[in-house]
């Protein structure tokens, strides 16, 4: 028996910041007490607050600690472990908390939050099938195995829930189509291949909880009569790959993969695809054309895969959040709490990840139907620096941003259409006023242009011109009827792209030109990048006032353009400046200032 | 051409029986030429010619085709690469935190553009879509371990600390 459990996150954001060295610190010092046998120490999946990594949960007691160093071990084991004494110092704190909070419930980060997906993440140990079961895991599938395949595609149906991937489709009726193709052979394909920068819901659903994504495709296969299964998972994702290697393997001694699966008669094999760096590949047709080995390009549709699906069979796809829906809606009782949460056409509980210029970074569940403004707010701590919000980019390439009057609506996959941008994947980018949208645009557009698979002219040559006028725009050399000429690009690609990614890639930029048109105007008419982004059309300058001389801008600037005399205002040599921007990271007195390039030259003489 | 003649030479010492083993559980299954590839560059770093030629033989696979499946992947790199392969992320979280600035300033580092190599093969630069650390932007990883929240001025000391 342990005296604690002590989950240490060993998802990639807290690697990322240092939690296996918090963890081999840990081992050390309790060894050193020689105590390590009472505990049992877990690399848990994420439990989502990124931002104050590496993170440790201790149970039973259920306290968190955030920002951790290995040099906190030795005060952790002597104080909590040994002494039994909260060490309030590695609590979180924050401008949002009056006192150091010591659990989920106390942390507004986790306040507006609601676990579905993400209930087993970083709560229970992911390579162990034990600890899944017992938190009620594959007790859906045993319930499903006695249910018609039908009756659980209506069940799914009736529950409301929608593809997580991005375009919202019912996944009842998805499977529905699927269980009444004809033919003894079919698939079930696990979408992993979670290509939309700014977006890593999947990834920590993978590497927390990997043991629900093969129940919920369990039960897909059940409903869609299916008896082999497909993940297709980017490779970039080791760690989540890794995991469900293992998970397969339990699964296979626990008789839940194979064959007679829970002595029903019902077969089952499952198939890992690690996906090659495409990100054409999320779009179904070529995700399948991937897993036979091909290049992965998109067809037209129909036939939907639902009828011609990986080799020819029909097959069902579902993203991976979707598939870790699944095992809540079929489980007893499921169905009717699950309705509970969300809104009229949307129901559940989305995964966002966080990012950008947001104070609390990371991954939040919330209930559909949330405003923004709450999980900025409330969730995300609000914006970083103090600086002014501007807008939020949701979807990803394929969606648009939300600028701040919009700030009320509430997510859901109709209002976010409606608004110009998609649910999508659910990357939420926080931008503030340091951030352009026209450089935006050409960002998402020249990631778009790059991983356009050629093969239909509108998405191959459309957004190629499109960036290219954007390209014209960010270095000053637009004209005025460059806004028409991407407008009617735009709405051309919409209209004629093959597939679902070519007819969404305009929306970044029909998104900024319909809420941030002036900036696109300043850009052209008056040369002018008032977010300090596009090079040559702004000038940085010292506000003479505030300057105190302290020379941390002239130490930081790389070409010595910055002069002027310590203890006394500064100023930046034009000629010399490429703006880089790195004084302004430096300036402890905030007077380094973005100015018109043309106005700079009065101002400096 | 430095650089041809030196993928000239790599090329010559490549050892075809360990091809044969990669391939030998995967003859008859052309839906796995993918992960054939990845094992393939898993052992020689990249994908040299003649391994790719020998693999098609082997597989029945046309050469046309299986050059059109490898450089359809982004993961898949028909030159020797460095030892340390730096992948800067691009992804939006780290674009608006200024992951250009991070690139540019590597790239005058090392005098290469990103997607070469250092002619020492020491370093790669590439760029990749996203690294998923989203929080610590702008990140970085080289070989397996990501930097995060960087500014250019932390680059050179970074570079230099791999040996």
């Amino acid at each position: 028996m342990y005296e604690k459990h002590i989950m240490i996150c060993g998802a990639t954001g807290c690697l990322s910041s240092g939690s296996t060295k918090v963890s081999e610190a840990l081992i050390e010092e309790l060894e050193k007490h020689g105590i390590k046998d009472k505990y049992r120490l877990v690399m848990s999946g994420c439990p989502g607050f990124c931002e104050v990594g590496p993170i440790i949960v201790i149970y039973p007691d259920e306290v968190f600690y955030c920002r951790l160093k290995p040099k906190d071990m030795a005060e952790l084991v002597e104080n909590h472990l040994v002494g039994g004494e909260i060490v309030e110092r590695l609590l979180y704190k924050g401008p949002d908390v009056e006192a150091p909070a010591r659990f989920y419930d106390t942390i507004p980060f986790y306040a507006k939050q609601k676990f579905n997906v993400l209930r087993n993440s970083g709560v229970i140990d992911p390579e162990s099938i034990d600890e899944y079961i017992m938190r009620g895991g594959y007790r859906a599938l045993s319930r499903a195995m006695e249910m018609e395949p039908q009756a659980i595609c209506d069940e799914v149906k009736d529950a409301g829930l929608r593809g997580r991937g991005g375009a919202g489709f019912p996944t009842g009726v998805k499977w529905g189509f699927t269980n009444k193709a004809p033919g003894p052979k079919k698939y079930i394909v696990c979408n992993a291949d979670e290509g939309d920068p700014g977006a890593f819901m999947d990834r920590s659903i993978l590497e927390g909880d990997p043991h629900a994504i093969l129940e919920g495709m369990l039960i897909a296969g059940r409903a869609c009569g299916a008896d082999e299964g497909y993940i297709y998972c980017r490779a970039e994702y080791p760690l989540a790959i890794d995991r469900l290697k293992k998970a397969i393997e339990q699964a296979k001694e626990y008789a839940l993969l194979g064959d007679n699966i829970l002595g029903y008669d019902f077969n089952f094999k499952m198939n890992i695809k690690e996906g090659a760096g495409a990100f054409v590949c999320g779009e179904e047709t070529a995700l399948l054309a991937s897993i036979e080995g091909k290049r992965g390009m998109p067809r037209p549709r129909p036939p939907f895969p639902a009828q011609v699906g990986v080799f020819g069979k029909p097959t069902t796809i579902n993203n991976v959040e979707t598939l870790a829906n699944i095992p809540l809606i079929v489980k007893e009782g499921g169905a009717a709490e699950y309705v509970k949460v969300g809104t009229e056409g949307s129901k559940g509980t989305k995964v966002f990840a966080l990012a950008g210029k947001v104070r609390n970074t990371g991954l939040c569940e919330v209930p559909m139907g949330i405003t923004i403004e709450e999980v900025i707010y409330d969730v995300g701590g609000g914006i970083k620096g103090g600086r002014e919000f501007k807008a939020v980019q949701a979807g990803g390439p394929s969606g648009g941003c939300i600028p701040a009057d919009l700030l009320d609506l509430p997510i859901d996959y109709d209002s976010l259409t409606k608004a110009g941008a998609i649910m999508g994947s659910g990357g939420l980018v926080v931008m503030d006023d340091r951030t352009c949208m026209v450089d935006l645009a050409r960002y998402f557009l020249s990631f778009t242009q790059k991983e356009s698979c050629g093969k239909c002219t509108p998405c191959r040559e459309g957004t190629k011109r499109m960036l290219e006028i954007l390209d014209r725009i960010a270095e000053g050399e637009g004209i005025p009827e460059d806004l028409e000429t991407l407008d009617n690009l735009a709405h051309n690609i919409k209209d004629s792209a093959l597939c679902g990614l070519g007819q969404t890639c305009p929306n970044p930029v029909l998104s900024t030109i319909r809420y941030f048109r002036h900036e696109y105007e300043e850009h052209i008419n008056e040369n002018f990048c008032r977010s300090g982004i596009c090079k040559p059309l702004f000038n940085y300058k010292i506000d003479a006032e505030n300057c105190t001389g302290c020379t941390a801008c002239a130490r930081a600037c790389a070409v010595d353009a910055i002069k002027g005399e310590k203890k006394e205002p500064h100023e930046i040599d034009q000629e010399l400046c490429t703006r880089c921007g790195s004084c302004i990271d430096k300036c402890r007195q905030d007077c380094i200032m973005i100015t018109r390039v043309g106005s700079e030259a009065d101002v400096s003489n | 051409m430095s650089s041809e003649a030196e993928v000239a030479d790599i090329n010559q010492d490549i050892d075809l029986s360990q091809v044969d083993s990669i391939v030998e559980p995967y003859l008859g299954k052309k839906e796995m030429l993918i992960p054939v590839m990845q094992k393939v560059q898993e052992h020689f770093g990249y994908l040299p010619r003649p391994a790719m030629e020998h693999v098609a033989r082997r597989m029945r696979i046309p050469l046309s085709r299986l050059y059109g499946v490898t450089t359809f992947y982004a993961q898949f790199k028909m030159k020797p690469r460095g030892r340390y392969i730096i992948r800067v992320c691009k992804g939006t979280a780290c674009h608006i935190s200024g992951s250009p600035k991070i690139a540019e300033r590597i790239e005058e580092i090392l005098g290469i553009p990103g997607g070469e190599t250092t002619d020492d093969l020491k370093f790669t630069l590439e760029e990749v879509a996203c690294i998923g650390a989203c929080a610590l932007a702008p990140v970085i990883m080289i070989n397996d371990n990501p930097h995060g929240r960087l500014t250019p001025d932390k680059m050179k000391e970074i570079l230099d600390s791999y040996e």
